[in-house]
């Protein structure tokens, strides 16, 4: 399956991006490109809303012939996106939830590290080695 | 084949052996090849090898598994001791040397001489020593593997000098080398003499000045016996060298570390072997300049280095950013952004260890592993990746009792944050279960959300916690003003299976609802539901069809419906307009299910007026007096309608307090904003209602009806106020109708909500669970 996850500042410059496999990367990144403007209507259409673990996770923003694409945002406006294959039905919404916890909780690890700036691209091997767990469990 | 204890340090040696002999990284077998190389090498006469294999059951076997080749090897040192073979004296034999196998491994013994000629693969100068990068290449020798870590062999080149030299040299290269010193000191440290410290020390100062890199063509230079001060003097390079790197002006304690060093060669060099292998230990010395550093920034020692401070601090060791940010990654063990004092000792030592070019591990090694109370950690066995299979090495190495005994006060904050983590998580999920969350009920459904909400970020227990308490107190509340009541409601506003909590939620919705609705000026919706109920901010009027709907059913069930009602006397208690509503209550609930008969008593409306006098004359909670007063105005007016009569006859029939719901009904209805055609109606059911003791409830509930009733347009007294009443009774059940059904899918929507949160929980808490075995 291709498993595709891909982190996007404010400003939507990509933080982090990572797929399996690595080809047609450039697809990818064209799709989560695109999925940025239903990330960005989520997240004004929410307004006011309390900010929980409900509202973060954006859910499925839209379904292709090929692939979902999945949407979480923290409270920083750093999105998530994930595209999944179509074909891997097994992902149920509760496991892409977990993903989705996953990645914000190493992303907060990341974050908390004094050397890393934030806006640059993320270099940590922790962070890397979570999301290849996380892939390798999906695919 | 018994059971074989090994000791430490034996432990480790033979880790690495079977590593050694491991060519085809099964690391369950080892050639026998290999193997039989290696017994070759130990000098022991063949018959005693082939006891040897006989003995740990390999030839049983056919290869050696890692328990054979342990046991393999505890005979090879039983047997190099003089001891005759025997199965038993496996474990009996204490303080058994380490088995010595010919080649680099024993640099005490020259032997390793004639091996280096046909070491051909040690491309570096060294022979055999320090086992070239390709790694084990040292079957020719028959010598250890642990040098097979030795992967820097760049290091390794420069030593040219004699074969006995090099594994000195190797040392500042790889921990492995060091642990290698370890070895060889431990397994022959009686034999090897400390020899000239001083003149080791002199050129060890002068690589100081560089780089740790440059200490390498200094060591060229060393004698073979020096080797251990050497080893020696590397613990404290690393100090040194950080000491250079990071404080340039310091350098005085480079020479106080030295001189220090130098003085206690030998204890330290006792010290390391039996601290043995492990690289990532931090030494007395070490530890005390860590800890030294640390107060210069922050002066408590059980306080916290910000990561700001920590970061200046690490920049000045001019490592690159990328190295510094993973070496934070692993010391920072709690993730909270500041380094407690261990956590600082790890990453500085993790920084002198690689400006002295060792490799970073990808996991904190053990001794570096902050003392966690709460954890027991030690048994975690990090790997060190650029080790090579030294995967066992670390986890043989000398656990944190052995570490740096200095390992003070140790984190007090880390000790506080794991517990206060697993005790959030638990309290979380304890409080999540605790409230009623699997029914449907709506009050259950606030409560679950403001649960989750409260519970998945930040929101420490104590929200939710009182939550609970409060949303059951509640219920108990309610529970306890009515009994009889709270089932009937829960039962008519819920079909699905109460617990007895969902029971006591829904008596307290239903009287929820029924506060919102028994007066347009209700006093207070129901305290408890943390969101308010929808269907409290709705007109009362709703609040009347609930009631409306409850009663009938009840009343037709000859159950004492008012569930609803009996909050109602509270909030109608202090209202003046609740004047009507005892009696409107009962009235409209007498209403609905008696709409039919309602029609005949529309005619009663001349009797409103009268009844409004009543009411407003100020019979309040006076039901009784009411419903005498109306019961009485109502025999007047009966010759009016026909109605007339019929109220008429149910003031007689009651001439308690439904009358007086009766009454303020009725005028309702006909006049102002009084539903008249349900109030004889109610007082029919009024009379029903006497039955029940819960004279406040009537109360309530016409406090209710009348609430809804003001909703309702003063009908004119007409003939066509019966119709009028049949649609607006008709109104009102729809309006109820519409309401329950509202309610209906929001209640099936939090609770599938509820079942979501549920499975997202036990999923967080399966997450929680493996990270506490990290």
């Amino acid at each position: 399956t291709i498993v595709a996850y891909i982190l996007r500042a404010l400003q939507n410059y990509p933080l982090y991006i990572r797929s399996i496999p690595t080809e047609n990367e450039l697809k990818f990144h064209y799709t989560v490109h695109t999925s940025l403007d239903v990330v960005d209507e989520k997240i004004s259409a929410m307004g006011k809303a309390l900010v929980d673990q409900r509202e973060l996770y954006l859910g499925l923003l839209y379904p292709t012939e090929d692939y979902k694409v999945y949407g979480y945002v923290t409270n920083s406006k750093v999105k998530f996106v994930m595209v999944v294959d179509s074909s891997n039905t097994a992902l149920r919404d509760n496991e892409i939830r977990s993903m989705f916890r996953k990645l914000h909780n190493s992303y907060t690890d990341v974050m908390c590290n004094p050397f890393y700036n934030p806006g640059d691209c993320i270099n940590s091997r922790a962070f890397d080695s979570m999301v290849t767990s996380m892939m390798m469990q999906v695919c | 084949m018994e059971g074989l204890t090994l000791s430490e340090a034996e432990q480790r040696y033979y880790c690495d052996l079977f590593a050694y002999c491991d060519t085809e990284s099964t690391k369950k077998v080892a050639p026998n090849g290999r193997v039989l190389e290696l017994f070759r090498a130990a000098q022991l006469p063949s018959e005693v090898v082939l006891q040897i294999m006989e003995l740990c059951g390999a030839t049983r076997l056919g290869y050696f598994g890692r328990s054979q080749f342990y046991i393999a090897l505890k005979l090879v040192a039983v047997a190099q001791s003089g001891l005759p073979l025997r199965v038993e004296s496996l474990n009996t034999v204490k303080d058994l040397p380490l088995p010595r196998f010919v080649g680099p491994k024993n640099e005490q013994e020259l032997r390793h001489t004639a091996l280096y000629s046909s070491d051909a693969d040690n491309s570096t100068s060294y022979s055999g020593v320090i086992p070239p990068p390709p790694g084990r290449v040292q079957v020719k020798k028959g010598s250890v593997s642990h040098d097979a870590v030795q992967q820097r062999t760049s290091t390794d080149q420069q030593e040219s000098t004699s074969p006995v030299v090099s594994p000195q040299q190797s040392p500042p290269t790889s921990p492995h080398i060091w642990r290698k010193h370890h070895r060889h000191s431990s397994g022959g440290n009686n034999e090897r003499p400390i020899a000239g410290p001083g003149p080791l020390w002199t050129p060890f100062s002068e690589a100081q000045p560089g780089a740790s890199t440059t200490g390498d063509p200094i060591w060229s230079g060393h004698s073979p016996p020096p080797h251990q001060e050497n080893w020696v003097s590397f613990a404290d390079t690393p100090p040194t060298s950080a000491l250079l790197a990071m404080h340039p002006a310091s350098v005085q304690d480079q020479t106080t570390v030295r001189t220090v060093a130098s003085a206690t060669t030998a204890n330290e060099i006792r010290r390391q072997s039996s601290s043995y292998d492990d690289p990532w230990k931090i030494t007395d010395e070490q530890r005390q300049y860590y800890v030294n550093q640390f107060k210069t920034i922050q002066p408590d020692l059980n306080g916290f280095i910000p990561g700001s401070a920590a970061k200046e601090f690490f920049t000045k060791s001019k490592l690159p950013i990328l190295e510094l940010s993973h070496i934070w990654e692993l010391s920072d063990f709690d993730k909270d952004g500041a380094l407690t004092l261990d956590e600082f000792c790890a990453a500085f030592h993790l920084v002198v260890a690689r400006k002295n070019g060792y490799d970073l591990p990808e996991k904190l090694p053990e001794s570096l592993m902050p003392k966690l109370i709460d954890l027991e950690d030690t048994t975690v066995v990090p790997v060190i990746s650029e080790v090579g299979d030294q995967s066992g090495e670390v986890g043989y190495s000398s656990s944190p009792a052995e570490a740096p005994p200095s390992k003070s006060p140790s984190m007090p904050s880390l000790n506080q944050t794991w517990p206060e983590l697993n005790q959030s998580s638990e309290d979380t999920a304890i409080v999540h279960p605790v409230p009623i969350r699997m029914t449907p009920s709506k009050i259950h459904m606030q409560e679950m959300e403001l649960k989750r909400s409260g519970s998945d970020h930040a929101n420490p227990t104590s929200p939710l916690l009182v939550k609970p308490p409060d949303l059951s107190e509640d219920n108990k509340m309610s529970t306890s003003k009515f009994v009889a009541g709270n089932t009937v409601a829960d039962g008519y506003s819920s079909s699905d299976s109460y617990t007895s909590d969902p029971e006591q939620i829904g008596s307290t919705v239903t009287r929820q609802r029924s506060h919102s609705g028994t007066s347009p000026d209700n006093t207070a919706p129901p305290p408890p539901p943390p969101r308010p109920h929808p269907s409290h901010s709705r007109s009362s009027s709703l609040d009347m069809n609930r009631s409306f709907t409850v009663t009938p059913g009840q009343q037709q069930a000859g159950v004492a419906y008012p569930p609803a009602v009996p909050p109602r006397p509270q909030p109608t208690q202090g209202a003046g307009p609740h004047v009507h509503r005892p009696v409107d209550a009962e009235g409209l609930i007498a209403h609905t299910s008696t709409s039919p008969q309602q029609i005949p008593e529309q005619p009663n409306f001349a009797d409103f007026s009268q009844f409004e006098a009543l009411v407003a004359s100020g019979v309040n909670e006076e039901e009784e007096e009411e419903i005498e007063t109306h019961s009485e105005v109502l025999q007047v007016e009966k010759p009016s309608d026909s109605s007339g009569s019929l109220r008429v006859a149910k003031a007689e029939s009651r001439i308690e307090d439904k009358a007086a719901v009766n009454v303020p009904v009725n005028s309702g209805k006909g006049t102002t904003p009084l539903a008249p055609p349900p109030k004889p109606i109610r007082r029919r059911l009024k009379s029903e209602d006497e039955l029940r003791p819960e004279v406040e409830e009537h109360t309530q509930k016409t406090g209710v009806i009348a609430a809804v009733l003001a909703s309702q347009p003063s009908i004119p007294r007409s003939v066509g106020k019966d119709k009028k009443a049949i649609q607006a009774s008709i109104r009102r059940n729809k309006e109820t109708n519409t309401v329950l059904a509202r309610l209906n899918s929001e209640l099936q929507q939090q609770l599938k909500d509820v079942l979501e949160e549920r499975i997202s929980l036990e999923v967080q808490l399966e997450q929680l669970r493996p990270f506490s075995h990290l």
